[in-house]
């Protein structure tokens, strides 16, 4: 039963290497049809899904972990690394919403890269991408899941500069890719010491979790934060957040990729899956809560101004993180995975209606040249609203009940700063979400450029199963309080929540405050943005927040100038100057020192028949004398 | 008796490979260095010779007949390229001939 673990991975990866190989193909020899690619393009996501599911069920029934050690993949003396894949309960849980969601973009993506010539490359990469994930989440030892952990950061980095004839694109797919090489940096420390600590002729979670507890404290405290700037780097946290919001230059399907189903949630599946090392170290643990919890205040802040309505998405993903981050470093992991499970459904469902609104506006991506857009595209308009209401934690929407489960946790461990800013992302949340639907579809007196058109039911399709999904996803973690029994809570037990002590009482001020809060958000947004009036309006292209506090131009000053100053001082003075003369002044004396020796070679026969005669003289000299 | 024969068997031929030295540096006539050439050989021939008949050992004079017929087949060789350097610079010096030093090369 174990081995389906290892199809769940490779049945994406064995068609993205069809797929590759049909592409190279297809612009070598002979051009293919679309079906080519699209048939093993949609069939992989979907075995897996199969696969997940009936190893979800099994899990289930049985209640014991699937483990499944193919072959040996490093051997070295003693240590013995096997490729090995765990699929326990938490890693099944991931599996699941992943593939699920992630099939439902493939079959949304068919249609958007329609047009695009490179199509078949693009479902190569975004097989090799799903295969990725799935690598990293079902791994059973940090080494395999790194591998994952690269592949995901590679495919994302080929898929955001996937155009890459414009130059702006293939910098935002660069910048991807150097700040996910600094979260790397600290996840490789990481595991550098824990290999030194915990490896015990194996190095997967299991030993290091039984060996954990022999490392000193603050050597579990640097791991901790080590492991968690890995986490920083892919989920986008502060300070290593930049590259999210330059990511929207790819495709979009590919942002709902990465937003909702996959790279992004490594960092907080990570966490959890190191539970076993956090929660030795609760003072991390808060670290990792007030990193989350500014991230979200700032992503919100920050989304309130944008314009481009995938930046406001790329933002609000952000924001979401830092809500997931909040739960994770107060130990409240299965609040964290309930978040992440909705957030997987709205945020999909969210971009998706943003990519259709795109192409139903010929690649308009700037809300304040949409409006109107309610009547153009009704179905898009009414899941929209859902994955809205999602987000800004209207129940009984899914958004409502993770994110009040994390205000709840962050309420009841007393952390009463991190849940003040929280709230306070909260309502900033339904204000620019809702700020973005009323511009959207609501604005009236627009000039479109080109006419709108709907889009095809290939797009709409996946849209209503995910707005079904943001309707129904939150009732599966339906708190105990309303009369449910919280299933994700009970299924991921090992990981389960922190006690909750606080009353019955508290709760439902809680839950009511929460809800009065979003309303907040949506009434300012409403004042605002309902009857918006796009003849009378002035785009604000100015300002501290507009500029999202001119981080990237701090980053660049701090960091990208100073290193190329660096290097030029490197490339100019030391080389040129120093190194360059060194050494061209040693091969310049080594020409010298040859035209000296050169001066002997002046063909008088006779000068060289002395020469040779002292020559021997002397060897028979040290013959004779030296050697006896 | 035989130890003063030895001495005086390498004495001369000291003698006659000093000369032959001699010849080579400092004539310039490929003639004569070639004479001088020669002579150093048979010094070295006659100190094999006598050190094979002190030792008891033929061995020394076996080298020595070699030494004579390798001499003669380097005479062949030689004098025909006396020959060949004559026909192209219509002279026997020595310091003509230099093609290959370094200033020419230059």
């Amino acid at each position: 039963m174990s081995v389906i673990l290892a199809f769940i991975v490779l049945a994406p990866l064995l068609s993205s290497v069809l797929i590759g190989l049909l592409y190279m193909f297809s612009i070598t020899k002979k051009p293919l049809r679309k079906r080519w690619f699209t048939i093993p393009a949609l069939f992989a996501p979907f075995i897996s899904f199969v696969l997940g599911l009936s190893g979800f069920l099994y899990v289930a029934k049985y209640d014991i972990p699937l483990h499944f050690q193919p072959y040996l993949w490093l051997g070295v003396g003693e240590y013995k690394i096997y490729m090995g894949f765990l699929g326990d309960k938490l890693s099944l849980f991931m599996v699941l919403f992943i593939t699920f969601v992630g099939w439902l973009i493939h079959l949304y993506a068919t249609s958007y890269m329609s047009e695009d010539k490179g199509y078949g490359k693009f479902f190569f990469y975004f097989n090799l991408f799903l295969s990725s994930m799935l690598l990293l989440v079902l791994a059973d030892g940090p080494l395999i899941m790194f591998i994952g952990w690269e592949g995901v950061g590679l495919c994302s980095y080929l898929l955001i500069s996937f155009y890459f004839q414009d130059n702006a694109n293939v910098v935002a797919g660069n910048k991807a890719f150097i700040v996910n090489r600094v979260g790397d940096l600290g996840f490789l420390i990481g595991l550098a010491i824990l290999f030194f600590y915990c490896s015990d002729a194996g190095f997967s979670y299991a030993t290091i979790a039984a060996k954990i507890s022999t490392m000193p404290l603050w050597l579990m405290e640097l791991v901790g934060i080590a492991l968690f700037i890995g986490a920083m780097g892919k989920s986008a946290q502060i300070p290593l957040y930049v590259w999210l919001p330059d990511a929207m230059a790819g495709p979009t399907p590919v942002s709902a990729l990465i937003h909702a189903a996959t790279m992004v949630t490594a960092g907080v599946y990570m966490v959890a899956r190191f539970a076993f090392l956090y929660e030795l170290i609760p003072t991390i643990g808060l670290f990792i809560a007030y990193i989350g919890a500014f991230s979200a205040l700032f992503a919100a802040i920050i989304a309130t101004k944008q314009s481009d309505i995938k930046k406001i998405l790329a933002y609000s993903t952000m924001s979401q993180l830092g809500y997931m981050f909040i739960a994770v470093g107060l130990g409240a992991y299965s609040s964290a995975l309930f978040h992440v499970f909705t957030h997987a459904f709205f945020k999909a469902l969210l971009f998706m209606g943003a990519g259709a609104v795109i192409v139903a506006l010929h690649h308009e991506q700037n809300i304040f040249k949409m409006g109107k857009m309610r009547h153009v595209t009704p179905v898009v308009y009414m899941s929209m609203l859902i994955a809205t209401l999602a987000i800004s934690g209207i129940p009984p929407f899914a958004g409502f009940f993770s994110k009040d489960e994390i205000l709840l946790v962050a309420f009841s461990s007393g952390e009463y700063v991190i849940w003040g800013i929280a709230v306070c992302s909260a309502v900033l949340t339904a204000y620019y979400m809702f700020r973005l639907f009323f511009v959207v579809f609501e604005g009236k007196n627009i000039k479109h450029a080109h006419h709108p058109h709907d889009v095809s039911w290939v797009m709409k399709a996946p849209l209503v199963i995910l707005a079904i999904g943001s309707l129904c996803a939150g009732f599966v973690g339906l708190p105990s309080l309303l009369g449910g029994s919280h299933l994700i809570g009970t299924w991921l037990g090992e990981w389960g929540m922190r006690a909750v002590h606080v009353s019955h009482e508290t709760e439902w001020w809680l839950l009511a405050l929460n809800v009065a809060i979003s309303l907040l958000g949506i009434g300012i947004a409403y004042k605002k943005f309902s009857a918006y009036d796009f003849s009378k309006h002035q785009e604000v292209t100015k300002g501290v927040v507009y500029n999202k506090f001119y981080v990237d131009e701090v980053y660049d000053f701090l960091f990208v100038r100073s290193i190329k100053k660096l290097s030029e001082f490197f490339a100019v003075n030391l080389d040129v100057n120093i190194v360059d003369r060194f050494i061209m002044g040693l091969s310049y004396g080594v020409i010298k020192l040859g035209h000296l020796v050169a001066l002997v070679q002046n063909a008088h026969v006779r000068l060289y028949a002395l020469i040779m005669m002292l020559g021997i003289s002397a060897a028979s000299c040290y013959l004779i004398y030296v050697l006896g | 008796m035989i130890a003063n024969s030895l001495f005086m068997y390498i004495t001369v031929a000291m003698i006659l490979f000093s000369i032959g030295l001699l010849g080579v540096i400092s004539r310039k006539n490929i003639f004569v260095i070639y004479m001088s050439i020669e002579l150093m050989l048979n010094a070295i021939n006659l100190i094999f010779i006598a050190l094979s008949n002190y030792h008891h050992d033929m061995g020394g004079q076996v080298l020595a007949m070699f030494v004579i017929a390798i001499a003669a087949a380097e005479a062949g060789v030689f004098l025909s390229l006396i020959i060949v350097l004559y026909r192209r610079k219509k002279t026997l010096d020595s310091d003509i001939f230099r093609t290959l030093s370094q200033k020419e090369a230059v």
